[in-house]
């Protein structure tokens, strides 16, 4: 099979990887003085933040570098308005602020320890069916994607058995290489479909997040801006980690004696998540930014209206954070890494995200002691053209 | 060492928590909590780790 660069020649160059990798060419720009102009999906011009003090500095500063400024894709039968209403991403504070804090108290580091006997019940339930069944398996539909998928589901208040519909929805939202009046029309569908378990849960309020918010917020919060926020939090809540729990797997079991730390050293998974969040960094960039004024980032002046793409990857792969970033290495020091963000729009469920990882990681490992690879290296389906980059599948055998 | 944490700055993301449980820990909206202004030995290299992961810039320590 063609890589996927090959694959897909007109995907952006922040979009493009070779395999675990950034491609050659990014590595050459963050070494280079000034920022890089690419052009993003929707072929507007951008700066390239490909350096990590560039990066932190872009995404530490909300006031200089706004999030609300792009267009949004055309939905039907729903304004740009609505479609931002509630979606976090795409808002700057104190607006921001305001929605965020009243989501903060369910991932505590506290609340989200509570979870870890449920999640590691799921886990659990997930490599039994593996076990019985018999390999070989396909680890995305058998393990990576339903372990978070019904996390978020039990967390959110959305029915677990919905989750055939959900999962193909966002998996086509977050797909850019598909026009954008598909991409509008399924985002349309993904909304009404949140509308209804939303007024079901302004009639019914339930104990799960979802009737929480009606509950405690339902007087501030707008039925548009609950939409929102609980779209963003189903999608962002299973596509992520899903594609870390599949591609950290074919990471670790590239490099075997990796692959035994983690499974036989209880202390090693927490660092390990760190190192292959940094390694891997899936979400290939953040919502573009736009400059609020005319400003300088690096040595490289930017205007007011500009805008600015901030490659995760290729921060998490400079020097500066650190030393020979291009291994692979759990045993050392979790680093300061931007794979979940930086800034006031850091990830808000990455509590949630370490927990399952750190769950998954070494209890898939400890159940299939051999695991492996069900075919060979240059056949893995990579998922390039995605939002969140992974893996489309993962065939393993035991 | 001394520690200062700016909570209507904090976003409750928790990393110093995880970094430095002995120093942080987090109200039940998620926004920091300092445990220990001062702390030494270990807790004063995981308070240090910890002010470098805060995505917010909520924290800031004087030597």
């Amino acid at each position: 099979m063609a890589s996927p660069s090959t694959e897909t020649p007109a995907l952006p160059l922040h979009m493009r990887r070779e395999r675990f990798d950034p491609p050659a060419e990014m590595r050459e720009i963050r070494e280079q003085p000034g920022l890089a102009r690419v052009t993003t999906p929707i072929g507007r011009p951008a700066w390239l933040v490909t350096r990590y003090e560039d990066a932190r500095e872009v995404l530490g500063d909300a006031a200089r570098f706004s999030s609300a400024g792009l267009p949004v894709i055309p939905v039907p039968g729903t304004t740009p308005e609505e479609q931002r209403s509630g979606n976090l991403l795409m808002l700057d504070p104190p607006e921001h602020t305001r929605l965020r804090r009243l989501l903060t108290g369910e991932f505590t580091v506290k609340r989200i320890r509570r979870l870890q006997p449920r999640i590691a019940e799921i886990v659990d339930s997930h490599l039994d069916a593996m076990e019985q069944a018999g390999p070989p398996a396909d680890l995305v539909p058998d393990f990576a994607l339903p372990v978070p998928s019904l996390v978020i589901c039990e967390l959110l208040g959305v029915p677990y058995s919905d989750r055939a519909e959900f999962h193909r929805r966002a998996a086509k939202q977050l797909d850019l290489t598909r026009p954008l009046e598909e991409r509008g029309m399924v985002a349309a569908q993904s909304r009404a479909y949140m509308a209804e378990l939303v007024d079901r849960a302004f009639a019914a309020p339930g104990d799960d997040m979802l009737g929480m918010l009606v509950r405690e917020h339902g007087d501030t919060l707008t039925r548009t801006e609950l939409i929102g926020v609980a779209s963003l939090l189903l999608i962002a809540g299973h596509e992520t980690t899903a594609n870390m729990l599949a591609i950290g797997t074919l990471a670790l079991l590239r490099h075997p004696e990796q692959a035994a730390l983690v499974r036989d050293d209880p202390n090693a998974a927490a660092p390990a998540v760190e190192e292959l969040m940094r390694f891997l960094s899936v979400v290939h960039t953040g919502v573009p930014r736009t400059a609020t004024a005319a400003t300088r980032v690096g040595d490289q002046d930017i205007e007011a209206g500009d805008v600015l793409v901030v490659s995760l990857p290729a921060a998490d792969r400079d020097r500066a954070l650190v030393e020979d970033p291009d291994q692979l290495d759990v045993g050392r020091a979790a680093s300061h890494h931007v794979a979940f963000g930086h800034g006031v729009h850091h990830c808000l469920g990455a509590p949630l995200a370490r927990m399952e990882m750190a769950t998954a990681f070494p209890a898939l490992l400890r159940r299939f002691p051999t695991l492996a690879p069900a075919i060979p290296f240059s056949d893995v389906d990579f998922r390039s053209a995605s939002v969140v980059y992974g893996l489309r599948s993962l065939p393993v055998t035991w | 060492m001394k520690i200062k944490a700016d909570r209507d700055v904090c976003i409750g993301a928790g990393n110093c928590v995880l970094a430095a449980e002995n120093v942080f820990d987090q109200d039940d909206d998620a926004i920091v909590v300092v445990l220990e202004e001062s702390p030494e030995g270990k807790d004063a290299d995981a308070a240090r780790n910890a002010v470098g992961s805060c995505p917010s810039g909520a924290l800031s320590l004087e030597e």
